[in-house]
């Protein structure tokens, strides 16, 4: 690893002003579970670090009925799963975390380090993007709000400025009726899924007619993907099994995933049927009961 | 100055620390170089077989993947603060007695992991110590030993056998 300057702001506003002077010449730390393996590998070599994960404030999870639920940025992954909050309102969230990774990671990772990061094979991000979340971030200039989808742009690369940082998550009350579930191909737990689906399924009480779905991919482009054509298909009918099979065959063709070492991009096609039909299956599940 | 070293105070087994080390020294390489402490292990270097597992403010973490500096402050417990003198801790104890330590090269870590489980879930389930388990890689045993024998330490540190 090459050598860098090093800044371990206690405040928000201090790392805002240490980003603001070094802008691109900068990166900021936190959990680093995801930044020190690429770094290690040369891929990174940031001329100043900002080290934030001592920033205390930025580490919570908060629940209003109202207002829906508040992740800070330095959360670890680790809290979010065994939060009593998240089990009991957002299950999926637990749940997407404890097949992610290994225990000592989500011990120090951080899920804003996590979605910082933009890796189009993460769980976060498309069980965020299923969960309607929307993220705020802040530089000296001020505050804003995007949507998680809208954050992602690329590879590896995220809507956030050189002088920004993310401060928390922000996801909607959950609504009625509405199923989540997260489901991934793994060879072994923990592992990056081969390709994954989270699935959002929202119905009309009276005659269980799908009302609102979102089906967003893993390892299935270079982003976390919304399959949108997929969705479309689910909307206005009540979910057969038989089209929950379609709607698998709609994703595949939506998707652009990659090949490599662990998988053929056809490998991942096929599996994305399986897994946005198993997801959802889960989600419509869910939704009936709720 | 790109490189210059800073101050790095932790408590390392209950004893305070104060080095300079440099911004992309890793935990683990300051555990073993600067503080002599070879019990944690290097192995992967790219965070995938846990090895060098410590137990960083009651959590365990892979020392491997954290920066040193990010210990400041904190405290750390290593292989090396777990026996009391002569006197083995009881995790230590049953992975020997049981027969749960092949080459041994994982054993540090994994006693740290059980540690890190025990301290928080003094009664856990053997999905649980499974879970724990499996963050450490074991290129010998098969793991079912080791998880036998966290399960023997759990049952002698509630005070039963």
């Amino acid at each position: 690893m090459k050598d860098f300057e090093y800044f371990a702001p206690k405040t928000v506003e201090e790392s805002l002003s240490f980003l603001s002077q070094y802008k691109e010449e900068s990166k900021i730390i936190a959990g680093g579970q995801s930044m020190l393996v690429i770094m290690r590998q040369g891929l990174l070599a940031p001329e100043n670090v900002v080290d934030i994960k001592g920033i205390t404030a930025l580490n919570y999870i908060t629940y209003d009925e109202k207002e829906g639920l508040r992740i800070g940025a330095l959360t670890t992954h680790r809290a979010i799963e065994k939060s009593p909050i998240i089990q009991k309102h957002f299950g999926v969230l637990s749940e997407m975390e404890r097949n992610l990774a290994t225990i000592q990671t989500r011990n120090w990772g951080t899920i804003g380090g996590n979605l910082c990061h933009g890796d189009p094979a993460g769980d976060p991000a498309p069980v965020f993007i299923a969960l309607d979340a929307k993220l705020k971030l802040r530089s000296l200039s001020g505050e804003r709000i995007i949507t998680m989808e809208e954050f992602s742009k690329d590879m590896l690369e995220v809507d956030l400025g050189p002088d920004e940082m993310l401060i928390e998550i922000q996801v909607p009350p959950p609504r009625l009726h509405t199923g989540i579930a997260h489901e991934k191909l793994m060879v072994m737990q923990g592992d990056a899924g081969i390709v994954g689906a989270a699935v959002s399924i929202t119905l009309k009480p009276e005659d269980s007619v799908c009302e609102d779905a979102r089906i967003v991919l893993s390892n299935s482009a270079s982003v976390p993907l919304r399959v949108r054509e997929a969705e479309k298909r689910l909307i206005g009918k009540v979910i057969s099994s038989h089209l929950l099979a379609e709607v698998g065959e709609v994703a595949s063709a939506e998707a652009d995933p990659p090949s490599d070492l662990h998988a053929s991009a056809e490998y991942r096609r096929e599996m994305v049927k399986v897994f946005v039909t198993r997801a959802a299956a889960k989600a419509l599940e869910r939704a009936k009961i709720g | 100055m790109k490189g210059e070293p800073k101050e790095l105070r932790f408590t390392v087994n209950g004893k305070l620390h104060e080095l300079q080390v440099k911004p992309k020294a890793l935990l683990s390489d300051v555990l073993r170089k600067d503080l002599k402490l070879t019990g944690t292990k290097r192995g992967c270097l790219e965070s995938t077989c846990g090895v060098c597992t410590v137990i960083l403010d009651g959590k365990a973490v892979r020392s491997c993947s954290i920066l040193a500096l990010q210990a400041n402050g904190h405290q750390v417990t290593t292989i090396e603060g777990l026996a009391q003198g002569d006197k083995l801790h009881p995790i230590q104890e049953a992975f020997i007695n049981h027969g749960a330590v092949e080459c041994g090269f994982c054993i540090p870590g994994r006693v740290m992991m059980a540690k890190a489980l025990l301290d928080e879930n003094p009664d856990p389930s053997r999905e649980e110590v499974r879970l724990a388990m499996q963050g450490i890689l074991c290129a010998d045993s098969g793991y079912v030993k080791q998880i036998e024998a966290v399960e023997i330490a759990a049952g002698k540190m509630r005070g039963g056998e």
